[in-house]
């Protein structure tokens, strides 16, 4: 009995010394700001920011790979306090939302098959979709999967429509999206040219209702000259000089483009 | 008389070959457009040698293949080059560049299709070996490898024994056991210059037992050769995959990839390869067209019928009597690994071994429900892989472990949604696995 306590004692005794002094000696510096700035990070691990969660931006900010303003998600609040632990200044940036650049629902978009199978859009994408449109929206929502602050629901007429107020610019729909039509774009832009097909205007008007047809009525219209065709058969707005007048809205033909300014002319889309 | 084992995993699938099996091959005929997709085989995609508005010949070369592992076109039929534009391509489900022919009905033969021989001790095997390359030759069991890559093993591989694949496991498809009834002497005499390339003086010509006539002419054809010989195997699928088939002739297992057949010492090729190469030597026709089963409940006429390379699907099926009744799914190559179209515009390619077409009331779709982990799928797997896991994983987005779980060799048969219970699209979510893996891959090989 005796004999029992006393060797469990003293080699409980040596194993904790081994411990301490292991524990001094082998320490890993960390830098106290790491956990300050984690508890200043909204802390969803979204991802928005390129890194894998907010510990690693953290970590990052820290090492200088990444800047201050890099959380898309807290925007310039987070910046703030973030700038304050690392004693430096921020930079105002303005956050982006979510656009989803296709109005090929099942009303304007001419579809060809019906899919059933695992319901997700890269799967679908591999069998060339269900629309004649190979640049449209697949519509089984893997944006809508990919977004975890509820920002992006699947419209019932099958084209995702993004909660302006919630999105965070975080970017997650964008990366999800097998066909590349959802953009990252500064909140205050309001006009938005909604298609991404590169086929030529012909072929576009056979197979949507709402595709650009390459008229470019936008491109002679725009009075900043800053509506441009990509690759002849798309127009695009270079948004750093739009200042959302909505005259391409009227002149466009086909109501490609909309202006996100009257919520309800783009809910009645 | 080879003794057959039988081999791992496969399952038991009705064969419905009753449908088009006796159904003698006939002429499609010329639609009035073609369509030749530059991507219709493994490897790089071949290069134009026509300019739009050209005119061209049946059987002149119109694209020539880029690379070692490539092949090139040639023009099914006298006519005008209409267009050189991105069309979509059914078997890989992309856009991809194609020549739309317009022909002029005149089927005028190009002057450099000359006849090669008809006696084999008279030709080389280097010659054999051009003709291959040259008359874009690839295997016509529908991945569309191309031939002459198979034919020049790397040194240091000895092969000694070539195989002869007439199983055609894929429940409906008769294309090729109508070749092996039909044209036995052509299939034995394109195999024959087959092994003569490779250096192989053992043949094993391989059928199904369901297809007893195609034993019999072949049987007959390849009698007068000591060196050749017929296997005949239990119907069980996918007893027809190359690997699958080399285990049960054999009883070698073809390593894991990068693992090749010629590896274990053995090529595989398809019978209409072999009727092909026949065609190619005995007149000097490149490969231009291909026997396609236009089968199936939804179609009026289920024939065989020999096609142009480059045929729209909806000419197909109208020369087959038309729709029954509302289609349902129609889908190129067979039902189990076949890939259903979005529309009858697309063009067969030379993989397209059938077009199968179901009518609307047959095609149901079960609700998914959770898998139970009754390890059928397993069971049923003949790459002894473990599709429950991998395609769970792929579901969820874990695509190393997918990876660990050797998704990669998965040869996408289909047997595991054919026997799940619950109904899982196994096999979909492992190509979907592959493809993600296979993009990261190129990727990487890329930086």
């Amino acid at each position: 009995m005796v004999s029992a306590i006393v060797s469990l004692g003293l080699s409980g005794l040596a194993i904790g010394v081994l411990l301490a002094v292991a524990a001094q000696k082998f320490k890993v510096e960390t830098d106290p700001r790491v956990d300050e700035i984690i508890s200043v990070l909204p802390g969803a691990n979204c991802g928005g920011c390129g890194f894998p969660g907010c510990a690693a931006l953290a970590e990052a900010i820290l090492e200088g790979k990444a800047p201050v303003h890099a959380c898309v998600v807290g925007g310039n609040g987070v910046a703030e306090k973030i700038a304050g632990i690392m004693g430096v200044a921020a930079d105002a940036v303005e956050p982006s939302v979510a656009v989803v650049y296709c109005q090929g629902n099942c009303h304007n978009a001419v579809a060809t098959a019906e899919y059933d199978g695992v319901t997700e859009c890269s799967a679908l994408n591999a069998l060339g979709g269900t629309k004649k449109c190979s640049y449209s929206c697949l519509g089984l929502g893997s944006c809508v999967k990919a977004c975890v602050f509820d920002a992006i629901v699947m419209g019932e007429d099958g084209i995702p429509v993004v909660d302006r107020d919630k999105c965070t610019g975080c970017g997650a729909c964008a990366r999800a999206c097998p066909r590349g039509i959802i953009d990252m774009v500064p909140v205050s832009k309001k006009v938005h040219i909604l298609c991404r097909s590169y086929d030529k205007g012909p072929v576009t008007r056979k197979n949507c209702k709402t595709g650009c047809i390459a008229c470019q009525a936008c491109v002679r219209a725009c009075p900043q000259k800053t509506i441009s065709m990509d690759r002849g058969t798309l127009a695009k707005i270079d948004y750093e000089n739009c200042d959302n007048c909505g005259i391409c809205v009227t002149k466009c033909p086909v109501k490609t483009i909309r202006s996100y300014d009257k919520k309800d002319e783009v809910a009645a889309s | 008389m080879v003794k057959a084992r039988h081999g791992s995993g496969g399952i038991q699938v009705p064969d419905r070959k009753e449908i088009s099996g006796h159904v003698p091959i006939e002429e499609a005929g010329i639609p009035s457009e073609l369509t030749l997709y530059l991507s219709q085989h493994i490897g790089a995609p071949s290069k134009s040698l026509v300019n739009v508005g050209d005119q061209v010949k049946r059987g002149q070369k119109i694209a020539e293949a880029q690379g070692v592992v490539s092949a090139g076109l040639h023009a099914p039929t006298s006519g005008k080059v209409k267009a050189i534009e991105a069309r979509y391509q059914p078997a890989l489900g992309r856009m991809v560049e194609a020549i739309v022919i317009e022909p002029d009905g005149e089927h005028v033969l190009y002057e450099d299709v000359v006849p090669v021989g008809s006696d084999l001790g008279g030709i080389s095997k280097e010659k054999i070996q051009e003709v291959t390359r040259e008359a874009g030759l690839v295997g016509l069991g529908g991945a569309a490898f191309p031939t002459a890559v198979k034919l020049a093993p790397p040194p240091g591989k000895t092969i000694d024994t070539y195989l002869l694949n007439g199983v055609e496991c894929e429940p409906y498809l008769t294309a090729d056991q109508r070749l092996m009834e039909e044209f036995a002497g052509d299939v034995v005499f394109g195999f024959r210059a087959l092994m003569k390339a490779a250096g192989v003086d053992k043949g094993i010509i391989c059928i199904e037992d369901n297809k007893p006539e195609a034993i019999r002419a072949m049987e007959q054809a390849a009698a007068p050769y000591s060196e050749l010989d017929v296997a005949v195997l239990s119907h069980r699928y996918p007893r027809g995959g190359e690997k699958q088939l080399i285990e049960t002739v054999l009883g070698r297992e073809v390593p894991p990839p990068p693992g090749l057949p010629l590896d274990v010492g053995v090529i595989v090729s398809n019978v209409g390869t072999a009727h092909a190469l026949a065609t190619a030597l005995k007149t000097g026709l490149p490969l231009v067209e291909r026997v396609v089963s236009v089968t199936g409940e939804g179609v009026a006429k289920p024939a065989n019928l020999k096609a142009l390379i480059g045929t729209p699907v909806s000419y197909l099926i109208e020369i087959a009597g038309g729709f029954v009744s509302r289609p349902g799914k129609v889908i190129l190559g067979g039902p189990m690994m076949g890939v259903s179209v979005p529309n009858t515009d697309v063009s067969i390619v030379k993989g397209t071994s059938g077009v199968l077409v179901f009518p609307a009331e047959d095609v149901r779709t079960e609700p998914v429900q959770p898998c139970i982990r009754c390890g059928m799928c397993v069971e049923a797997c003949p790459m002894r892989l473990l599709p429950v896991w991998m395609a769970a994983y792929a579901e969820n987005g874990f695509m190393e472990d997918a990876e660990k779980m050797r998704v990669m060799d998965c040869c996408e048969c289909g047997a595991c949604s054919y026997v799940c219970p619950a109904k899982r699209p196994l096999t979909q979510s492992i190509r979907l696995a592959k493809a993600h893996i296979a993009a990261k891959r190129r990727a990487a090989r890329t930086n």
